[in-house]
């Protein structure tokens, strides 16, 4: 039985020459996952559920915190430590109750991934990282779901529309064709590290909303075989075209058992061995007379840490300036716990078995996040 | 024969410049060498290249006024 729709809600947009009921219907009958609720996840969710997409899943394993707000506007300052795709699922429910929503509180990964693919027609990228940017792109080819990829990077975003189904078995250019292979970790900065104004995931989420809207009504031309690029601080919109290419369908695991024995985080450079702690551990192991606790970060940024006595050592010198460490045991923060994990390796090339070293897994955020929840 | 390269990203902070101009290349491999040796920074960082608004994979001539542009992966969401 097709769900009642309400002619009120959606009048503005039906009365849109070519538009009207049939599309209305079509945007009813879809199911769009959105995964990673964050700064690009926030917008598309909100204007896919007021667009009325009948059926809605969002993935996130992660909690509100506090430095999220200024991108991730669908949360509240009480939202704080709570999970993100359940919270999202309730301020999204309220918006429109006529809508079937459905909250993950997980992380996607080689193991869940592909099952819960199947319960959806188009994905929506809105991770963080590249190990889950390959494992989405992947899993999308493998199960033929069209994905609407957003990333944003301080003043610049990316949009496209990958493996949109051309004709018979072809399908349109996906991320391997872009960037066949993931960078290393220590190629690209993350948006805790790299920083990113609270509207470009707005903006740039936005567009993957209008491209999914775009998608399911069959209106206008949506991103296929294409790379938009937007610059903030220029106002400048670039498109490129992106060709599908023969050779990038050896890069993807052609079935489900290659797929989940894929180990993604391993291809982006990001599983050398460092021994990593959480902040709960961390929050123990501060004040204790016997460790050294390093800041990695470069000496202007923020937040600045007073509640702890600790060394700053940034990155870029951490492999020379060592001997200031004198405890056996040191445990490296940064923001995000990215840049401390490569001052760990450092250290542990550097040190062998005779000094313990430890990053601090989710960097300062998450700790500063911990504080504010016990 | 004059070529615009426009630096997208980190590239542009990293050179310091949004957009170059240079002269006398007639393919994207040469052209690219030049680029890493007056800025070795871009022989260490990710990027693919578009020659007028359409990427490609392997050596591609220019002509006159191509624009080429460098585009680096983001991954922030």
């Amino acid at each position: 039985m097709k769900k009642e729709i309400s002619y009120e809600r959606y009048q503005r947009q039906m009365i849109l020459p070519g538009f009207g009921e049939e599309a209305q219907q079509r945007l009813s009958d879809a199911r769009v996952l959105v995964i990673g609720a964050g700064g690009l996840g926030c917008p598309a969710l909100q204007y896919l559920t007021a667009a009325g997409v009948g059926t809605i899943g969002m993935a996130d394993g992660d909690m509100v915190s506090l430095s999220n707000l200024h991108r991730q506007v669908l949360f509240h300052t009480s939202d704080i430590g709570k999970n993100k795709a359940e919270v999202a699922a309730a301020h999204l429910q309220q918006l429109n109750p006529e809508i079937s929503i459905m909250s993950i509180p997980e992380n996607v990964n080689n193991q869940n991934l592909l099952q819960l693919l199947t319960g959806f027609d188009i994905v929506i990228d809105g991770t963080d990282n590249f190990a889950t940017r390959y494992m989405i792109n992947d899993a999308c080819v493998l199960m033929n779901k069209i994905l609407v990829y957003g990333a944003v990077s301080r003043f610049e975003g990316q949009v496209s529309v990958f493996n949109y189904p051309l004709k018979q078995e072809e399908r349109s250019s996906n991320y391997r064709d872009l960037f066949p292979e993931p960078p290393k970790e220590d190629e690209v900065l993350n948006c805790a590290d790299a920083g990113v104004i609270g509207v470009l995931p707005g903006i740039i989420g936005t567009m993957q909303a209008s491209e999914t809207i775009k998608l399911i009504t069959g209106q206008g031309n949506p991103l296929v075989n294409q790379l938009l690029t937007f610059n903030a601080m220029t106002n400048q919109f670039f498109t490129m075209k992106v060709a599908a290419k023969k050779e990038t369908v050896s890069l993807i695991p052609d079935t489900a058992a290659a797929f989940q024995a894929t180990d993604y985080a391993w291809l982006c450079g990001a599983s050398f061995q460092v021994s990593e702690i959480d902040a709960h551990t961390f929050d123990g192991l501060i004040g204790q007379h016997h460790i050294d606790v390093v800041d990695v970060r470069e000496p202007d940024e923020i937040p600045l840490v007073s509640e702890f006595q600790h060394l700053r050592i940034p990155l870029t010198q951490i492999a020379t300036a060592s001997e200031q460490l004198k405890s056996d045991t040191v445990v490296v923060f940064c923001q995000s716990g990215k840049r401390s994990r490569q001052a760990a390796k450092l250290l542990s090339e550097q040190f062998g078995t005779t000094k313990s070293i430890h990053s601090l897994q989710g960097g300062i955020l998450a700790w500063k996040t911990f504080c504010q929840t016990k | 024969m004059k070529t615009d390269i426009l630096l997208f990203g980190q590239l542009a902070e990293q050179v310091g410049a949004k957009q170059i101009s240079l002269e006398g290349f007639s393919d994207s491999e040469t052209l690219i060498k030049a680029l890493q040796q007056q800025y070795p920074v871009l022989s260490q960082s990710k990027y693919i290249v578009a020659i007028n608004q359409e990427i490609i994979s392997g050596n591609t001539a220019l002509s006159d006024n191509s624009i080429v542009a460098l585009l680096p992966p983001f991954s922030g969401g």
